[in-house]
């Protein structure tokens, strides 16, 4: 479990996130909504580490990731495993040789236990003999399932994942939210997932918490989603037609 | 007058901050390697890149250069109290001194240099470093520091070729040309020779090649933006290496000659 505490940070006096604090549950695909400059992604950023919050703290398992040293956040850092928005896979490696980088880097496993660990990854993910290609020759789809076999291969006990369906096509989006939605029940992980995707938010948020300028707005799950009176969270959610007519199908439904 | 004082002000922070930031940078570059089996793994794979794929180039230009400096010599220093073989003295001279270590290193800063800091800077760009910092490795250590031992290594082997081959392209003119005999301008390549002046070309290609290798990735370790900044930041690397190798290069040269 990650939980969120009292988190302020600003840029150059600008404050990005106003006292934020919220809970990420284990075994959970908890996802982080809202606007665009509403803070998700420094949000994110601060929790794996990459932006420092001027105040708060972040505790991973009770541990407070704000006052670690920087060999605990060493260590730390080898139990995350992150799928960036543009995947962030190496080029100049084979997809093999980028699912087995953490383990080259911070495993004792022999060569042909982390060719098998590597394979497992990749089998899990549905890409089963496209170990020899270059990321540059399979396709966006393709590179996410890459990032997220790379991203489980050391069996992380926390997965971020930075916008995992920008620049896919629905079809293929669906597949990757149902791959961490199944890794993440699969292997009890803390999931957060940063997205803009409805789809996401009503096909897998069992935890969902909105930002809004900032601030924490509202928490809660993809079924709670249409019976909220939170008018800023409905203008968001349900801001196409098709999406309003869903809710509107959903609530007729359940009264 | 405010604004020359506001904008040297300016200029003067700017450089400190770089500075700065650059000592942080190679604290981060120099430290004890994760893996070192992944290090020299590494370390052979940017000598190759680096140092054995810019051996076409060195040659080339070496060749042409040594050349050209025959011709000139010959052309300067015609007369009849100055003799023939003064040619090839002043060749092997000017290539020892000068050629095989500082103009080659900026010819080398462009090539090597501008490839550092762009294959460097896309890696920012497209997230890579984050993930490589995200997954627990020093990434300034993992990327940059095999670069700048690989070219360390293998700077001495471009820079010895550099010599022998521009010697010879002064012997192709000798050869080839009526300009002066070969006999002349060999006894002028052995005449009054000081070993030191091959040791000083080496000494300066050895900090030269740490100059361009770390200002490179200095330069696209800390890109911040999209393409157009891995192209100004690969501008910038070479523009800043060239300038430091030309104040060390004088530095070095009142150390080591005088």
């Amino acid at each position: 479990m990650i939980e969120v505490k009292n988190v302020t940070k600003a840029f150059d006096g600008k404050t990005v996130l106003h006292d934020v604090s919220c809970t990420f549950d284990t075994g959970k695909t908890n996802l982080i909504i809202g606007q665009s400059g509403s803070g998700k992604t420094v949000l994110m950023k601060s929790i794996v580490g990459l932006v420092r919050p001027d105040v708060g703290h972040i505790f991973f398992d009770g541990r407070d990731r704000l006052t670690m040293s920087g060999k605990q956040i060493k260590e730390l850092r080898k139990e995350i495993g992150m799928l960036f928005q543009g995947s962030a896979l190496f080029d100049s490696e084979t997809v093999m040789a980028n699912v087995m980088f953490p383990l080259v880097m911070f495993s004792d496993m022999s060569h042909a236990e982390m060719v098998d660990r590597a394979n497992f990854c990749l089998e899990r993910v549905n890409l089963k003999g496209q170990g020899n290609k270059y990321p540059s020759e399979i396709s966006g789809g393709m590179q996410k399932r890459v990032a997220i076999a790379r991203a489980i291969a050391l069996n992380p006990k926390y997965l971020f994942c930075d916008e995992p369906n920008s620049g896919l096509d629905p079809k293929t989006s669906i597949l990757i939210d149902e791959l961490l939605s199944d890794i993440t029940h699969e292997y009890n992980i803390t999931t957060i997932i940063n997205t803009h995707d409805m789809n996401s938010v009503l096909g897998i948020g069992e935890n969902i918490v909105f930002l809004n300028r900032g601030h924490v707005d509202w928490i809660g799950n993809m079924d709670q989603l249409a019976s909220s009176t939170n008018e800023s969270l409905i203008d968001f959610v349900f801001a196409t037609k098709l999406f309003r007519e869903v809710r509107d199908y959903q609530l007729a439904h359940r009264n | 007058m405010y604004s020359v004082f506001n904008y040297f002000f300016m200029f003067v922070t700017k450089t400190f901050k770089a500075i700065g930031r650059y000592c942080l940078f190679m604290k981060s570059v120099i430290s004890v390697p994760d893996k070192w089996k992944v290090f020299f793994r590494r370390t052979g794979s940017e000598i190759y890149k680096l140092g054995i794929d810019s051996i076409p180039l060195v040659v080339i230009i070496s060749l042409f250069i040594g050349a050209v400096i025959t011709i000139q010599m010959q052309i300067n220093i015609e007369s009849p109290i100055i003799p023939a073989y003064a040619v090839g003295l002043a060749t092997r001279d000017i290539v020892l001194l000068e050629f095989s270590s500082s103009i080659l290193c900026l010819i080398l800063a462009g090539k090597v240099g501008s490839s550092i800091a762009s294959e460097i800077g896309t890696m920012r760009v497209t997230e890579q470093i984050d993930a490589l910092d995200i997954m627990g490795v020093n990434s300034a250590n993992y990327l940059v520091f095999p670069k700048v031992i690989g070219f360390l290594i293998y700077i001495p082997v471009l820079c010895v070729m550099s010599m022998f081959t521009s010697i010879v392209g002064g012997w192709i003119i000798a050869q080839f040309t009526d300009i002066i005999s070969v006999s002349r301008y060999v006894y002028g390549l052995q005449a009054f020779f000081t070993e030191w002046y091959v040791w000083y070309g080496l000494i300066k290609c050895l900090v030269f090649s740490v100059i361009i290798t770390t200002v490179a990735s200095f330069e696209g370790y800390y890109v911040d933006g999209g393409s157009i900044e891995v192209g100004k930041a690969s501008t910038r690397a070479v523009v800043n290496s060239s300038i430091l190798i030309l104040l060390f290069d004088v530095i070095l040269t009142k150390l080591l000659l005088q």
